[in-house]
């Protein structure tokens, strides 16, 4: 017996580690191991068994039967339900994601790198191309700008009315995207509330560029807000006080304290609020009109080649939406680890 | 010198600028063009929203999206589960892929999506022909809404699962070895208690997005009034007959469904705190 393992200095750990193998011991596992288990002689009546029988054998045990470099802990599977779980799951992912990702890959090559480039260097084509990165471009900063301001707001100041300012900025998430739309065009179209004066103005707005910016705008409206304020909440302000003290004004402030600590979790916001902005059909659908090489993007391009039977360039399109999703993936990914800890904090309270 | 005023409410700068613009923005964004769809359905008389809501195809869509929704999250659910249980203890080969393919639904444009769980699950695609001779149709069938909604809600309960096993402590389980448990004992009793408010939260998270979501589910429901048609459609349709108060009837039947279902995630998630006690 090994009087300092079983003193009152043992760690937790090693008491943890102690009591998994005694257990493993006990219900018959392969980690059986000679260790003094006094600890847990509490009168536990299969624990004395189990002691008993581990002390009636002697040491050299370790020796006739050498353990294997991973006994396997009691909180650990045994191995056939262990493999048969990772199948199962492995078998849902495949049918639900795999499959229909690898899909878009396979269908959009099967006739040839060619015809893939020819489908993607149609005028109607680029001109989707256009549209979509120009109405990510007017979305995603306005969006990452409100984002900033909304969460300096709620994590650095208290007022009464807070906490439901924060449960309004997630209410787009919880509207179906063609009510997104539609509200623009209730708003905007020629019968809606400032329909008729803009057209009066000669603006158009509905079946035009400027609806499609709107109603992107709507939909990605959370994505940065509600990445920065849980993780600007959990920051805490200290060292924003401390620059006030030093002398520094609230946009040095901004400048040098708190967008260099937030810069990773509003790039990560900035990024989701992207994908979905390059990507968003229903909202879109609804105030496009569909006029083709004006107000088509991506997504309803892939669309109206899918509706006119150009299998083929619907999915080569549809490729390159799904290149954006991967690359989205991969920054998240890459994001994440960056952030390790406080970042997963963040990720997990702000789960989508 | 700061008020005493200022001093309770925070001592940083910007309150008025940053509070301002976003309460601005807010409203501007988000509030003002919602609360058209009040004024516009409230253009209708009692009786006459009755008709456009209660109207035997309207009947017929809810039924179809909150039945399809609701079998997409529990299949969500007991998937999910699982999935974040193999991705959270096991360790395999390709386990990060795997990990990061769960975010894929997030991240693929919803018309991707649409296309391509159709061409898969069409009567010639690569699994809809092995379903075909089981006398199965998945494609252009409600069981084809339930795929795409299955596909649109499956990161949710995995997302909200697999935090809480991750942090479950070690020792809660040893105690249920020690105290003769066996592993599936030890699962029930010790750690679904533990992981039932992230998993109800997932679903509620998976049943809200499948409510209103329509990209995915156009190309591969057939779109059929009475049987195919799930609510967002029915919107759409009415839209383009210029019909705007019927649609933002509609509108309103599904909001209020929704918000509904944000106000119980919120309880919930509240719930989830107090069990596990980190947010």
């Amino acid at each position: 017996m090994d009087a300092g393992a079983d003193g009152a200095g043992v760690s937790g750990a090693a008491r943890t580690a102690a009591r998994a193998q005694d257990a493993a011991g006990r219900t018959g596992g392969t980690a059986v191991h000679p260790e003094p288990f006094d600890r847990l002689r509490a009168g536990s009546a299969p624990l004395e068994a189990a002691r008993s029988r581990r002390t009636s054998t002697p040491t050299a045990t370790s020796a006739r039967h050498p353990r294997p470099a991973h006994p396997r802990s009691v909180t650990e599977d045994p191995p056939a339900v262990r493999w048969s779980l990772t199948a199962l799951a492995l078998v849902f992912l495949a049918a639900f994601v795999l499959v229909p990702a690898g899909s878009v890959v396979v269908e959009a090559l099967r006739d040839g790198l060619d015809l893939w480039w020819e489908a993607l260097a149609e005028p109607d084509a680029l001109a989707a191309v256009r549209l979509t990165l120009l109405v990510a471009a007017i979305a995603v900063p306005l969006n990452a700008l409100f984002g900033l301001a909304a969460a300096w707001s709620v994590t650095r100041f208290r007022y009464p009315g807070k906490n439901v300012l924060v449960s309004l900025v997630d209410l787009p998430f919880g509207v179906s995207p063609v009510i997104s739309g539609m509200v623009t065009v209730l708003l905007f179209g020629a019968h809606g509330w400032l329909g008729p004066w803009l057209q009066a103005h000669g603006w158009k707005v509905v079946f035009a560029v400027p609806g499609i910016v709107l109603a992107t705008v709507f939909v990605t409206f959370p994505f940065v807000a509600r990445e920065l304020i849980p993780f600007m909440e959990a920051q805490g302000v200290e060292e924003e006080e401390a620059a006030l003290v030093l002398g520094a004004s609230g946009w040095q402030i901004l400048a040098k304290v708190t967008l260099p600590n937030v810069k990773w979790s509003l790039l990560y916001g900035v990024i989701l609020c992207n994908a979905r902005a390059m990507g968003e059909f229903g909202a879109v659908s609804v105030v496009s009109g569909h006029v083709r090489g004006v107000t088509n993007t991506l997504p309803l391009h892939v669309e109206i080649l899918y509706s006119e039977y150009r299998f083929r360039a619907a999915f080569a399109v549809s490729s390159l939406l799904f290149l954006l999703a991967l690359v989205t993936l991969v920054a998240k990914k890459t994001l994440e680890w960056k952030q390790h800890p406080a970042r997963r904090e963040a990720a997990r309270r702000s789960a989508p | 010198m700061i008020s005493a005023r200022r001093r309770a409410r925070g001592v940083l700068p910007g309150f008025g600028l940053s509070t301002g613009f976003t309460v601005l923005y807010l409203c501007l964004v988000v509030l003002v063009p919602l609360s058209t769809l009040a004024f516009r359905s409230s253009t209708l008389s009692w009786g006459e929203a009755w008709r456009v809501v209660a109207s035997p195809r309207a009947v017929a869509s809810y039924r179809l999206s909150f039945g399809a929704s609701l079998a997409a999250a529990a299949v969500n659910v007991v998937f999910g589960v699982l999935v974040a249980w193999v991705l959270a203890r096991y360790r395999f080969f390709g386990r990060s892929l795997v990990d990061a393919l769960v975010d894929l639904p997030f991240a693929l444009p919803t018309a991707v999506s649409g296309i391509a769980l159709t061409a898969v699950y069409a009567r010639n695609g690569l699994v809809g022909r092995f379903l075909e001779p089981l006398g199965v149709k998945a494609a252009f069938s409600p069981l084809g809404v339930c795929i795409a909604l299955t596909f649109i809600g499956l990161p949710f309960v995995i997302r909200t699962v697999q935090p809480v096993l991750e942090d479950l402590d070690a020792e809660l389980e040893e105690a249920a070895a020690i105290l003769g448990a066996d592993r599936w004992q030890t699962f029930r009793r010790v750690i679904l208690p533990a992981i039932v408010p992230a998993a109800v939260t997932g679903f509620a998270l998976a049943f809200a997005r499948a409510l209103g979501e329509y990209g995915s589910v156009v190309f591969i429901s057939g779109n059929m009034p009475l049987r195919t048609e799930i609510a967002p459609l029915l919107i759409m349709t009415r839209l383009e007959q210029y019909d705007y108060a019927g649609a933002a009837a509609i509108a309103m039947v599904l909001l209020a469904a929704s918000f509904a279902l944000l106000l119980a995630i919120n309880r919930l998630q509240a719930w989830t705190r107090a069990r596990t006690g980190r947010a």
